[in-house]
């Protein structure tokens, strides 16, 4: 992706040599576009989209959830409401984050240097899991009881010990609320800040955007 | 919805009824995603083709 770069004079130090970093590899051009190459013209490049959108309404209702507590979202009908939107929330980020992730498998969207963005993309799964997890062991019902339980034996034999406890409820619930949510929302902002920076991967075989005739440089990884 | 799922076991795959739809459901999703033209406001042909 090549965009006009802007003229950022040098100067300022190492703040200035930070923006004129990010002036050159994160132009605004290419954080917010307007256009997209031809290719983008078809349903499988919004499952990400709609993975992102998921997300949001999860920690949207899960605020709310967290401002009023247990109680609230078991006993009254509103608070059922929103732990319910929040459950749901999650089923649609997981099940939209595995189909963006089929489409990147077989599209071989780690090409032409955009490994990183592929990994971070596997790291913000295996997140998402031990956050959904610390999640079902928060719900404080008897199915939170019954998988925290078994799940206390699980990593028990992992050789973890009691580093992390599931029957501890304020340990679960602490890292599902404080640390884990705010660990994928930043694991999604790089992903999206470098898919970005380097564009949407081609389809394989598929020339360059505005290079009809250029050979495409399809197979293996590239930096 | 309180009663145990109903469970499908072939070999060392065991798999239950509810999880199975949602992968069905999934595969079904990425295929049509795949197949079904994608809408336009400049009609079939995108800027780029017309050009």
């Amino acid at each position: 992706m090549s965009a006009p770069q802007p003229a950022v004079p040098a100067e300022g130090g190492w703040t200035g040599a930070i923006r004129r970093q990010i002036a050159r590899r994160l132009p605004l051009e290419e954080l917010l576009p307007t256009h997209q190459p031809d290719y983008v013209r078809s349903w499988v490049y919004l499952f990400g989209a709609i993975t992102i959108a998921a997300l949001i309404w999860v920690v949207a209702s899960g605020v709310v959830l967290a401002f009023f507590g247990p109680q609230w979202w078991h006993h009254s009908s509103v608070g059922r409401f929103f732990n319910s939107l929040h459950f749901w929330g999650v089923q649609v980020f997981f099940v939209f984050m595995v189909l963006h992730l089929w489409t990147q498998f077989w599209a071989a969207g780690w090409r032409d240097g955009r490994g990183p963005t592929w990994v971070i993309g596997v790291v913000t799964f295996l997140v998402s899991v031990v956050a959904g997890f610390t999640g079902y062991i928060s719900q404080q019902n008897f199915a939170a009881q019954w998988i925290a339980v078994n799940a206390k034996d699980a990593v028990n034999a992992t050789g973890m010990g009691a580093i992390f406890n599931p029957l501890n409820f304020g340990q679960a619930y602490g890292i599902h609320v404080a640390l884990l949510p705010v660990a994928v929302v930043l694991l999604v902002a790089v992903h999206i800040a470098l898919v970005r920076m380097k564009g949407i991967v081609r389809p394989i075989g598929a020339p360059e955007p505005g290079v009809p005739d250029a050979p495409a440089a399809d197979t293996g990884v590239s930096a | 919805m309180d009663s145990p799922a109903q469970y499908l076991h072939w070999g060392f795959i065991l798999l239950s009824v509810p999880n199975l739809v949602v992968i069905g459901l999934m595969l079904g999703l990425f295929g049509a995603a795949l197949i079904v033209p994608f809408p336009t406001r400049n009609g079939p042909k995108s800027r780029e083709q017309k050009q």
